[in-house]
């Protein structure tokens, strides 16, 4: 029986681990590895090792791009963070039975395919899309306002589709946030803005910090994004990423581009640790301690 | 906030999020081929999908992708929740954190370093590598589902079932999988859909001579229009309306 208990054991641990080091520890250092190597353009990529692909990317040419996308991808979290803020806020107030249904119709379009979604703003901003056609029908406009194929289309794109991603963790801040503090707050006469500004923000950090995470790092990558909505001027990180996987075949480069983001993702990582350790020393306030 | 304002600010959201969703699965049913005006009620896009053979054959492909991937993720995924929530081991911390870290890596990240890994063992691009790559990004979805549940058991169900002689595979098939069934049917259901919907790592982890649903999809629309779109985009999307309804209905019984 000893054995049995050991073999179901070290089936359970063993298949998942061996999975997650194969496909997920191993190859991200594979991706650091290689965006050390030299372009190849029989093996793909070779030696000797040096920082080329680095180098290259503060080309000017580049240097823009990333700059482009990393502001486009801002500029989506920043508008998420502030629609994401006041409706998990709103939700919060609800009654508890309304919570999770509410909660439920904005993450459920994350289930469904983004591409299609994407597609669906294409449709509606088009010259020929709904918005356009209203416009002209009510006498606004008498020619088409050019709405996709521009920077705000591609911000709005990502917008669209990464909400869900703010909300959900802003949600689970607040809903943890003791209303306690509030009353005493007003009890010491502070206003609704100071108790925002001195008590919400400051506690419900962690949850700020991983929503903006969880939108920023992806809208980087969304290539579809930029592709259906922004036309070929307005490129984000992950357009250029797929350029050099898989139509010019740079590898080193194209991971270089990959590892700015896994440095960018571990700053955040770092900085939503700093701000739960913070809330666990400041807000212990909650539940079992009083 | 006033509630007024509180339930509109709400209200106006939710609709900006369903009404493009909307105007698609209207659209799907316009005879007016560039769907400027309503050309009367039609199943004919709907028919094109159908009669089209390269989209259906994308459209089978990605059903047997996303069935062998949902299913062997949900298979090591129930294990390794198990894992995690019933032993102490050497390295567990270092496995959370494997699972922490891959739900939060942007999916192109992951797509990239699944290409040179695949490259590197010298596996062909194509059905295996696709379904690689979606067990791997379904994986954490399925531990933290049913971690999650496990979480909510009463442990003395299971400490006293060893007590009574049972053998780890024994709890886990008697007690353990029946209780934990609804998370674990959501973790699949979860996972065919993220599968079925994946543009990005499909894109770079397929293979020439293996076409699927929505790469398919993503060169139609960057040529042009296409009303057949409107119609496979509407079917997917209420495969996955669906499923996820039911998956979340799964979770919450208990409750």
């Amino acid at each position: 029986m000893k054995t049995n208990v050991g073999q179901f054991r070290f089936w359970a641990i063993g298949l998942a681990s061996v999975w997650l080091t194969l496909f997920v520890f191993f190859p991200n250092l594979l991706v650091i590895f290689t965006s050390f190597l030299t372009r190849d353009p029989q093996a793909t990529v070779s030696l000797p090792i040096n920082a080329d692909s680095y180098i290259r990317t503060l080309d000017f040419l580049y240097l823009k791009v990333l700059w482009d996308s990393l502001r486009m991808s801002l500029l989506a979290m920043i508008v998420c963070l502030f629609i994401g803020y006041p409706f998990a806020m709103a939700i919060v107030s609800l009654p508890k039975r309304w919570q999770p249904v509410i909660l439920f119709l904005v993450i459920l379009p994350f289930w469904t395919n983004s591409l299609v979604r994407t597609y669906a703003i294409q449709f509606i901003l088009g010259n020929q899309g709904i918005i356009n056609k209203s416009l002209i029908g009510l006498g606004l406009i008498d020619k088409p306002l050019q709405l996709l194929y521009t920077q705000f289309a591609v911000i709005l794109g990502l917008c669209y589709i990464l909400l869900p991603f703010m909300v959900l963790p802003l949600y689970s801040a607040l809903e943890k946030l003791d209303v306690r503090l509030h009353h005493a707050a007003r009890d010491l006469g502070a206003g609704p803005l100071s108790r925002f500004w001195h008590i919400t923000v400051p506690l419900t950090s962690p949850g700020i910090v991983a929503g903006c995470l969880m939108v920023l790092l992806p809208a980087m990558g969304m290539f579809y994004i930029s592709d259906l909505l922004g036309g070929a001027k307005n490129l984000l990180l992950g357009n250029v990423i797929k350029t050099q996987f898989l139509h010019t075949r740079d590898w080193p480069f194209g991971s270089a581009f990959s590892v700015i983001l896994i440095v960018l993702l571990g700053f955040m990582l770092w900085l939503y640790f700093r701000a739960s350790r913070f809330v666990s020393k400041q807000g212990g306030l909650n539940g079992s301690d009083f | 906030m006033a509630p007024i304002f509180r339930w509109g600010f709400m209200g106006l959201i939710l609709t900006l999020i369903y009404i493009p969703i909307l105007v698609l699965v209207v659209n799907s049913f316009n005879a007016s081929k560039y769907g400027i005006k309503w050309g009367g009620f039609t199943f004919k896009w709907y028919e094109k999908f159908w009669n089209n053979d390269g989209l259906m054959t994308a459209a089978l492909n990605s059903l047997t992708v996303s069935i062998v991937a949902a299913s062997v993720a949900t298979i090591i995924g129930t294990l390794a929740a198990v894992a995690l929530h019933r032993y102490q081991f050497k390295g567990k911390a270092l496995l959370s954190s494997m699972v922490f870290v891959s739900m939060l890596t942007p999916e192109i990240v992951m797509a990239i370093s699944l290409l040179i890994v695949f490259m590197a063992l010298g596996i062909k691009l194509g059905f295996v590598s696709l379904v690689i790559g979606h067990i791997t990004f379904c994986l954490p979805f399925v531990i933290v589902a049913v971690y999650s549940r496990l979480k909510g058991f009463d442990m003395k169900m299971l400490e006293a079932a060893r007590d009574l002689g049972a053998s780890e595979s024994r709890i886990f098939w008697k007690i353990i999988l029946p209780l934990a069934l609804p998370a674990v049917s959501a973790g699949w259901l979860l996972s065919f859909t993220l599968s079925l919907d994946d543009v990005i790592v499909s894109a770079f982890v397929t293979g020439p001579g293996y076409e699927i649903l929505p790469l398919k999809v993503y060169s139609m629309v960057r040529v042009g229009v296409s009303p057949e779109v409107n119609a496979i985009s509407t079917i997917l999307l209420v495969v996955s309306l669906v499923l996820v309804v039911i998956s979340q209905l799964l979770l919450r019984e208990d409750k």
